[in-house]
């Protein structure tokens, strides 16, 4: 792997595959996404294969998965909410254990591509709309005029909100973009750092201790990012959800 | 210093865009995460999740069923024991009534057998007092005659003569007066 720090997001084909000019190749990106949802439900089938009354350790962690997602759903969006449960349930296992699989050294990131988390905010997006319409019919746009406000300065709120909604798939996206690229980034800028001063003869390995600390103290912020943005991504799903479902809610 | 070195080292690698932002790679990978994401989906909504729900609600159940049988066997517990208290106070209560007459009846045996003793013993009083006063008569009437006796034959004794029964009476009778 090339000592720089943007290889790692670079996309390599293992199968190539082309269809009416369109690059559809399986790249590591590919093996990475079945990869993380072939563990993920191999080791949510096997936590569950006892059914055990009393659960055991697997069964616990997928236990408490699945209570820390249903309560940040129904918490967000009422119970109603739950009809979203797979959804949500499924975007987080999928951001989470993909953000897990991208701290392993030379694993492809699947989230740290725009593409990625364009698509994953797009459905919830489109979903929210969708559902609020099929639901709710034009009731839906009450999401664009928030109660209590004076008549005066309704046109330039609802203009506000009419914005700060169509933006939204932006920030969700960007968000856990943002946050997976510039991670690794750093986490490679500084292993860089190791190297490159360790090459330069005994002074310079002894100064690499800091950049080793620096990667070191990083490593685990990392994990702690992973987790949180998939935390995060879940949650402004879960809220985005609580729109279509009462669109005069807020 | 490095990352200027770096960047280069990138650019003379790539010869292309930023990887994230290549378009190229767009179609791939939006195929790729439609597939494995709906695959995933399909397997949480259709596999995963109803087990995991059902093993919740299976819980959730069997522990109020089972809480729902600790209240009712707790109010068993209570009748048992409201029960057994209640036949403690009747035992005690009966206990008490057989100690009491036990004790009058046999007072009142005490008292009878008592009673009979004593008026036995008043009998063979009386009796035994009606035989010292026979006897004791029967004695006095023979000190007389004794008397009598003695007296004639002292007399003979001393004087030789005879004296007749009737002198002799007379003379006892005066001095014994």
């Amino acid at each position: 792997m090339a000592n720089d720090p943007i290889s790692q997001f670079k996309l390599k084909e293992l199968i190539p595959l082309e269809v009416g000019g369109m690059d559809i190749s399986f790249t590591n990106s590919s093996l990475f996404m079945v990869v993380t949802v072939l563990t993920t439900s191999a080791f949510f089938i096997w936590a569950i294969s006892g059914r055990g009354l009393v659960p055991g350790r697997a069964q616990s962690l997928a236990e408490m998965t699945y209570e820390f997602v249903a309560g940040m759903l129904r918490d967000s969006a009422g119970s109603e909410g739950m009809k979203f449960f797979p959804l949500v349930f499924s975007l987080f296992l999928f951001i989470l254990v993909a953000n897990m699989f991208g701290m392993f050294p030379y694993f492809f990131t699947v989230t740290s591509h725009i593409i990625i988390t364009v698509m994953l905010a797009m459905l919830v997006f489109m979903t929210v709309i969708l559902y609020g319409l099929y639901k709710h019919g034009l009731g839906f746009l009450k999401i664009f005029i928030p109660s209590g406000v004076p008549g005066f300065i309704l046109p330039l709120v609802v203009l506000i909100e009419i914005i700060s909604f169509f933006s939204r798939p932006l920030s969700h996206s960007v968000r856990l973009f943002a946050n997976m690229l510039a991670g690794h980034i750093t986490l490679k800028v500084f292993a860089g750092f190791i190297s490159s001063m360790s090459a330069a003869g005994a002074v310079g390995i002894a100064g690499a201790i800091l950049p080793l600390l620096m990667v070191v103290g990083l490593t685990g912020l990392e994990f702690l990012v992973a987790f949180l943005q998939a935390y995060v991504f879940t949650l402004l799903t879960c809220m985005y959800l609580n729109d279509a479902l009462h669109p005069g809610g807020h | 210093m490095f990352i200027t070195q770096a960047l280069a080292a990138e650019e003379a690698n790539a010869g292309g865009a930023f990887p994230p932002f290549d378009p190229a790679t767009f179609a791939s990978q939006i195929l790729w995460l439609v597939i494995t994401f709906g695959v995933f989906y399909m397997i949480m909504s259709r596999v995963i999740i109803p087990r995991l729900a059902g093993i919740l609600e299976v819980r959730h159940d069997r522990i109020s069923r089972d809480l729902d049988e600790t209240e009712r066997l707790k109010n068993e517990a209570d009748a048992a024991h409201a029960a057994y208290e209640h036949e403690l106070a009747e035992a005690k209560k009966n206990a008490h009534s057989i100690a009491l007459e036990a004790t009058e009846k046999s007072k009142a045996e005490a008292a009878t057998a008592r009673e009979k003793v004593e008026a036995e013993l008043a009998e063979k009083m009386a009796e035994a007092e009606a035989r010292i006063a026979s006897i004791k008569a029967k004695a006095m009437a023979e000190v007389g005659t004794i008397a009598n006796d003695t007296t004639s034959e002292i007399v003979k004794e001393l004087i030789g003569g005879k004296l007749t029964k009737a002198e002799i009476t007379k003379a006892v009778s005066a001095s014994v007066k």
